[in-house]
């Protein structure tokens, strides 16, 4: 390589790492305006903003999901297996939304510490597989779990 | 391999060598095509969760892999502009550039389509999203770049330089699924681990992959020529190409 390439490569080079340096430090002051929810454990602690809509992710607690009044309301609490919040939402939920699913939702905290939500989508997680294959592991779940209680 | 290189570089030899292999690419792009779509809409097995509608999958997520690949052919050419000041390299920076900004759009317009029945919206500003879309920004933006300045020459060295610095986005936009909370889902395949996705539905994924990356190869050397002869038209090959004068 002739030294003038040379010296054009290193450039490149530095100007690169140059970017990525400073990219890196942009992208670090804005982290918490790019986590695009908070989880319970972040709310319990009080790193959610106060009196201000926020998004909310966790999983739909087994069970806990109940319709309280006129039937389009539903209640239930999210999960990020350490804290729990209560959300409450008034509107149609999403097809995906069911017990154990991971659920965002939009909203701030009331008084009464119940999140109210004016939008709920379904987070899909990435596995994808046959429902048959879903339905063995299930089941292959239940059995290792009825064998570690006897 | 350096000679190999440098003959490839030369612009007749390369519209030659690139005319001959046209018609055998469309070829093995097409079986590749149907061979993947059967595979993806009638051999896969329905998603346990998503039920018919993640065959979107099948056009989402090779379209979104192409939008980071051309990228890193831009960028890799345009080291190759501002270092070597090659001009073949200036010819498939350019020409890749709408073909990547192609398939950007349409893992947008996908994701889009699938978001809507499975998140609930057909958009949200998360960081996937979010940096994909700002990597159709780069493509618009070197393709105003190159069109704005006449000189094509001065150009491709400026495009060069945006194509370079437009790299980083490439990582963030792969791992911003990891580094921050998204509503958009973790990699499925492109992971260390074993792929997340049943065997079934995953090979008719990749011969789509397969075949969209040969399509890239295609739209390239169509749109390179093109370009080739446009840039070269007072050159001698070109003319003894057209029969004299």
């Amino acid at each position: 390589m002739t030294p003038a390439r040379k010296k054009r490569l290193a450039l490149i080079g530095l100007m690169l790492a140059g970017i990525a340096v400073g990219l890196t430090f942009a992208l670090k002051a804005l982290d918490e305006n790019i986590m695009f929810f908070f989880t319970p454990t972040e709310v319990a602690e009080g790193k959610a903003p106060r009196n201000k809509l926020f998004r909310l992710g966790g999983m739909v607690v087994e069970g806990s999901i109940s319709r309280p009044g006129d039937g389009l309301t539903a209640q239930f609490d999210l999960t990020d297996s350490g804290k729990q919040v209560t959300v409450r939402y008034t509107g149609i939920l999403p097809d995906l939304f069911r017990e154990g699913q991971g659920i965002i939702a939009n909203g701030e905290v009331g008084d009464d510490g119940i999140f109210v939500a004016q939008e709920v989508l379904a987070k899909h997680d990435e596995n994808y597989m046959p429902p048959e294959v879903a339905e063995a592991m299930q089941k292959a779940k239940e059995a290792a779990a009825a064998t570690t209680t006897n | 391999m350096y000679l190999w290189f440098n003959k490839l570089g030369s612009p007749p030899h390369f519209y030659r060598i690139a005319g001959k292999w046209l018609p055998w690419l469309s070829a093995v792009f097409a079986l590749l095509l149907i061979t993947g779509l059967y595979g993806g809409l009638v051999y896969a097995p329905t998603d346990y969760q998503q039920g018919e509608s993640f065959r979107i999958i099948y056009i989402h997520v090779p379209a979104a892999w192409m939008s980071l690949f051309v990228y890193v052919v831009m960028a890799f050419c345009g080291v190759v502009i501002i270092v070597w000041r090659m001009k073949l390299a200036e010819v498939v920076l350019i020409s890749s550039a709408p073909i990547g900004a192609s398939f950007t759009f349409l893992a947008l317009a996908t994701g889009s389509l699938w978001g809507k029945p499975m998140w609930g919206t057909w958009w949200v500003w998360d960081a996937r999203l979010t940096s994909e879309l700002i990597l159709l920004f780069l493509y618009l933006g070197v393709i105003g770049l190159h069109s704005a300045i006449d000189d094509k020459r001065i150009a491709s060295r400026a495009v060069a330089i945006l194509a370079i610095v437009g790299v980083v986005n490439i990582p963030i936009i792969h791992y911003s699924v990891e580094w921050w909370n998204s509503l958009h889902q973790g990699p499925t395949v492109t992971k260390f681990d074993k792929p997340s996705i049943d065997m079934r539905m995953l090979i008719p994924l990749l011969i789509m992959a397969l075949s969209f990356q040969i399509y890239y190869v295609i739209a390239l050397f169509q749109s390179s020529r093109a370009e080739l002869l446009r840039r070269e038209r007072n050159s001698k090959w070109v003319a003894e190409l057209s029969g004299g004068n």
